[in-house]
């Protein structure tokens, strides 16, 4: 099977006050039609900026994509012109945030807003795109689609917000969904039901999803690829049953160990990653986890290491693993 | 240092407009070296002297040198609009402040003054006051610096509010902290960068009051230079014959106005927490 | 053995809309009647989605907001209702960490100040000898004494949870309630950040009310587990039952919902539908019964009182 999303060598940066920024720095990946490939990573590593790179959406100025490929099925996105990318945009990509408030217009409501992107694609009448609205509202499980397509954002919860912004995405059946931490700011019990809906939305309309998260308990129960992103970089990267078994970055390691798990011993410390992630704009020489790994040995703080097939699907960018 | 370069180099309209204030600052703070002349002294045999070698811009039907007057006349207009922001701005922050922190019946009682006062149009204003206390510099001051006081505490009050629902100062009940304490420690340098801002922003509009009181004939009475009266007294009958007599002190006004207003924008996008990367 | 927190029907209503002339239309009943104890170096995890009440029970306990009704019992002083001038006093054994780093702190303090100024509001000690104390605060959460000349925003999201702590701290408090402490902060951070409190209720004898909606992490810190919903609790017992044997279709909901980071777990997709009501318009009867699979006619009518189901484990249900 091919890639539908091909991503080389991707790299952007930001003009900041304080210098350069290097937000992703060459990072590489492909998801298959149908796939959820997960991009893990806690704030800073550049997991929503390699998001917002893949839809060109990043503020230029101060940001920049200075280079790599993104290819939707062999076309290349960073090579469009704003015409050509905006055409892309909803019809064959699209994405879905985690605040739903600031994502979705106030003063519209919800089925306007969702038609409008459909007669934007599509060119077919008003008519036809509202009632694909409400059906679309009424597959992501809005009860009374119909009135609800007539409400403006401010009177629905924060989980129906967020699949109504679901429905947004998806109503022209992109070819790629980029979810961007998006229950991270849901209630527990709602954030199980937006993620049954992505996965069953997912299975039913053959899209690849690419989940951006921090919440290794949601990419253990969705994704079947992940990879681990530190300071802009990719260091770790596998199918996700390998990577929870057999975790190789010592970064993955720590975090995993990190994390309180169910019925752990009484009065046990969690296991810390001692310091904090280095600022972008000053990263370490060598292996920018290298000032905070257990692991670490004299080449690490000199040179980088390259990502490495460590295992049959499971690479790491690390001397000592 | 580095930071003042920074932001120079981002804003440079921001940078162009304090160029100009400082430009207007330092004439009228030197305005008795600079001048040529003395600004009030009259001589009928130079009255509508074209400008010369002598008189640099003219003089005035009065036979006093149009440059002088310009010059000092800057400096009434500097006295007028600084007197009157540090008034307004001061006693409406002062309101603001224990008005949005104290809350309660004090508060409403004050927002609805507040409201009548801005209800008022600022000439009515300044014509009864002119009027009841005479004319003069500081009366000019005093009614100049009234309108600004309801503006200021408002946007103070609003600052207040969501100030005081902020975690820290939460924190400080919790310790006990009294909140004259909280007000004076926590509440309100919170709110001098916004105060700041505003009073950068009304400088242009206290000047432009100034000059149009002024041209009214109820603001600085004879026989100070203001620029506003000096574009009353030429105006009408002297544009076609002696046109330098309108044009600088029209010019002055708007480009010291428009220097206030590029560098309080600036300010006010650099000292915005949003704006940030 | 007497308690150190004990709070009984604690009560909290807010006004909701309100009318033309400020008459009051309808209201918020965010605590409805909350009873729970803490002993002397225990944790009591408060577990609830958004808008059940815990955070407002939590600033209640501080009297940060007033109480409608109900008692608040502290090491045996009845704290409800009494004057901020005798309640001086006893803040000092009563302390409080937020969910947010950014707006917890003073930008226009130094951190060494922050941690300080609860010294300098009741007058202990004077400057020399605070600066000692301040040092040895900042020592004792991880940082060091250089970076009490710093101001906030040159601290990390969790470096500053630390000068949270240490300002709570300060004056040797007896009870803290951390509200979602680590709910903003990165994974890696966060547990550096449970480590220090645990730590801390072990040198000190703290006891915490620990409010949080990660139940990873609440049945790792805490020894009782209250579930809130709505402004009730609905199930109430120590930590290893609750986890064992929840018996509250609500708590049931709550631990199914919750990814588990192990891919071999598949979890039951069927759980609860439907969305957290809002506070103002409570459904009758159980709050929880729009949402419950197993709900009678009787959980329309009647409101189910909390009660002891087997021994030390409350819950409120018609149905258990």
């Amino acid at each position: 099977m091919l890639p539908v999303l091909e991503v080389s060598g991707l790299t952007t940066v930001f003009q900041t006050r304080s210098g350069l920024v290097r937000a992703v720095q060459d990072v590489s990946f492909s998801v298959n039609p149908g796939e959820t490939l997960a991009i893990v990573g806690e704030s800073g590593c550049g997991k929503t900026m390699t998001a917002l790179s893949l839809m060109r959406l990043i503020p230029s100025p101060p940001g920049r994509i200075t280079g790599g490929t993104v290819k939707l099925d062999g076309i290349d996105l960073l090579a469009l012109d704003d015409a050509g990318m905006r055409r892309m945009r909803g019809s064959q990509i699209a994405m879905i945030f985690q605040e739903p408030m600031t994502a979705l217009n106030p003063l519209f409501t919800v089925g306007r807003q969702i038609a409008e992107m459909i007669s934007l694609h599509e060119g077919i009448s008003r008519r036809s795109a509202n009632s694909r609205a409400v059906e679309m509202l009424q597959h992501v499980r809005i009860p009374a689609p119909e009135r609800r397509a007539r409400e403006y954002p401010h009177q629905m919860s924060g989980g129906m917000r967020q699949r109504a912004m679901i429905a947004m995405a998806l109503a022209c059946k992109p070819k790629v969904l980029i979810a961007d931490e998006p229950t991270t700011a849901l209630d527990v019990t709602i954030q199980a039901q937006v993620l049954d809906l992505i996965d069953d939305l997912r299975k039913e309309l053959g899209t690849a999803v690419v989940l951006i998260t921090h919440d290794l308990g949601v990419v253990a129960e969705v994704a079947d690829r992940m990879i681990v992103m530190y300071a802009g970089r990719k260091v770790e990267e596998g199918t996700t049953q390998n990577l929870f078994a057999a975790p190789s970055h010592p970064y993955l390691q720590g975090l995993m160990a990190s994390i309180p798990k169910f019925g752990a011993q009484e009065g046990a410390r969690l296991k810390e990653i001692p310091g904090i992630v280095p600022p972008l704009n000053n990263l370490p020489p060598g292996c920018a986890f290298a000032p905070r790994c257990p692991a670490a040995i004299g080449p690490c703080t000199e040179t980088r290491p390259p990502l490495e097939m460590k295992r049959q699907g499971h690479a790491a960018a690390c001397w000592v693993a | 240092m580095r930071e003042a370069l920074y932001y120079a180099r981002r804003y440079p309209l921001g940078v162009a407009g304090a160029l100009i204030l400082i430009a207007f600052v330092v004439t009228a703070v030197f305005a008795n070296v600079i001048a040529p002349y003395d600004p009030l002294t009259t001589n009928a045999r130079f009255s509508l002297a074209p400008p010369s070698r002598h008189f640099l811009i003219g003089a005035d039907m009065m036979g006093r040198d149009m440059l002088s007057r310009m010059i000092h006349g800057a400096r009434i207009s500097l006295a007028v609009a600084l007197g009157a922001t540090c008034i307004g701005s001061g006693l409406g922050a002062i309101l603001g402040l224990t008005s949005g922190y104290i809350g309660g019946w004090f508060d409403l009682i004050v927002q609805r003054i507040a409201e009548i006062m801005q209800a008022l149009p600022l000439l009515v204003m300044a014509l009864v006051i002119t009027a009841s206390l005479g004319p003069s510099l500081v009366n000019t001051i005093i009614a100049i610096a009234i309108p600004l006081i309801p503006n200021v505490a408002r946007v103070i009050r609003a600052n207040v509010l969501s100030l005081r629902e902020l975690n820290y100062v939460e924190a400080a009940r919790a310790v006990g902290m009294r909140g004259r304490r909280i007000a004076l420690v926590h509440v309100f340098p919170n709110t001098i960068a916004p105060l700041i801002v505003l009073a950068t922003a009304q400088l242009g509009s206290t000047i432009l009051t100034e000059a149009s009181l002024s041209f009214l004939g109820l603001g600085v009475p004879e026989p100070y230079p203001s620029w506003g009266r000096m574009l009353s007294d030429s105006a009408a009958e002297y544009l076609r014959s002696a046109p330098w007599l309108v044009i600088f002190p029209g010019v002055a006004i708007s480009l010291v106005v428009f220097g206030a207003n590029l560098f309080g924008d600036a300010l006010r996008d650099i000292l915005d927490p949003r704006q940030g990367d | 053995m007497t308690m150190l927190l004990d709070v009984k029907d604690l009560r909290k209503t807010f006004p909701g809309h309100t009318g033309l002339f400020g008459n009051v239309l309808d209201r918020v009943h965010a605590v409805d009647g909350i009873s729970f104890s803490i002993g002397e170096g225990r944790t009591l995890g408060l577990v609830g989605e958004s808008g059940c009440g815990k955070s407002t029970v939590g600033r209640a306990l501080l009297r940060l907001i007033e109480p409608s009704s109900g008692s608040i019992l502290f090491q045996g002083n009845d704290i409800t209702h009494l004057p901020e001038r005798e309640l001086r006093a006893l803040r000092r054994r009563m302390q409080i960490v937020f969910q947010d780093p950014y707006s917890s702190l003073n930008p226009r303090q130094r951190a060494g100040d922050i941690v300080a100024e609860p010294l300098k509001v009741h007058g202990i000690a004077a400057a020399a000898e605070r600066r000692v104390l301040t040092e040895a605060l900042f020592a004792r959460v991880g940082l060091t004494a250089r970076q009490m000349a710093l101001y906030p925003h040159q601290f990390s999201g969790g470096q500053r949870q630390r000068i949270s702590i240490a300002r709570a701290l300060s004056l040797g408090p007896r009870f803290i309630v951390a509200d979602e402490p680590v709910s903003a902060l990165d994974v890696s951070v966060q547990a550096q950040v449970i480590n220090l409190l645990m730590d801390l209720q072990v040198q000190d004898g703290l006891s915490y009310l620990f409010i949080s909606h990660n139940l990873a992490v609440v049945e790792h810190v805490s020894h009782d587990v209250a579930v809130m919903y709505l402004g009730r609790i609905v199930e109430y017992t120590d930590k290893a039952t609750i986890f064992a044997q929840p018996l509250h279709p609500y708590t049931k909901a709550l631990m199914a919902a919750v990814p588990v980071a192990d891919p071999a777990v598949r979890r039951d997709k069927k759980h609860v539908m439907g969305d957290v009501p809002s506070p103002i318009n409570r459904p009758p009867g159980c709050h929880f019964h729009p949402r419950c699979p197993i709900a009678r006619p009787q959980c329309l009518r009647d409101e189910p009182v909390l009660r002891e189901i087997q021994p030390g484990h409350r819950v409120a249900c018609h149905l258990v």
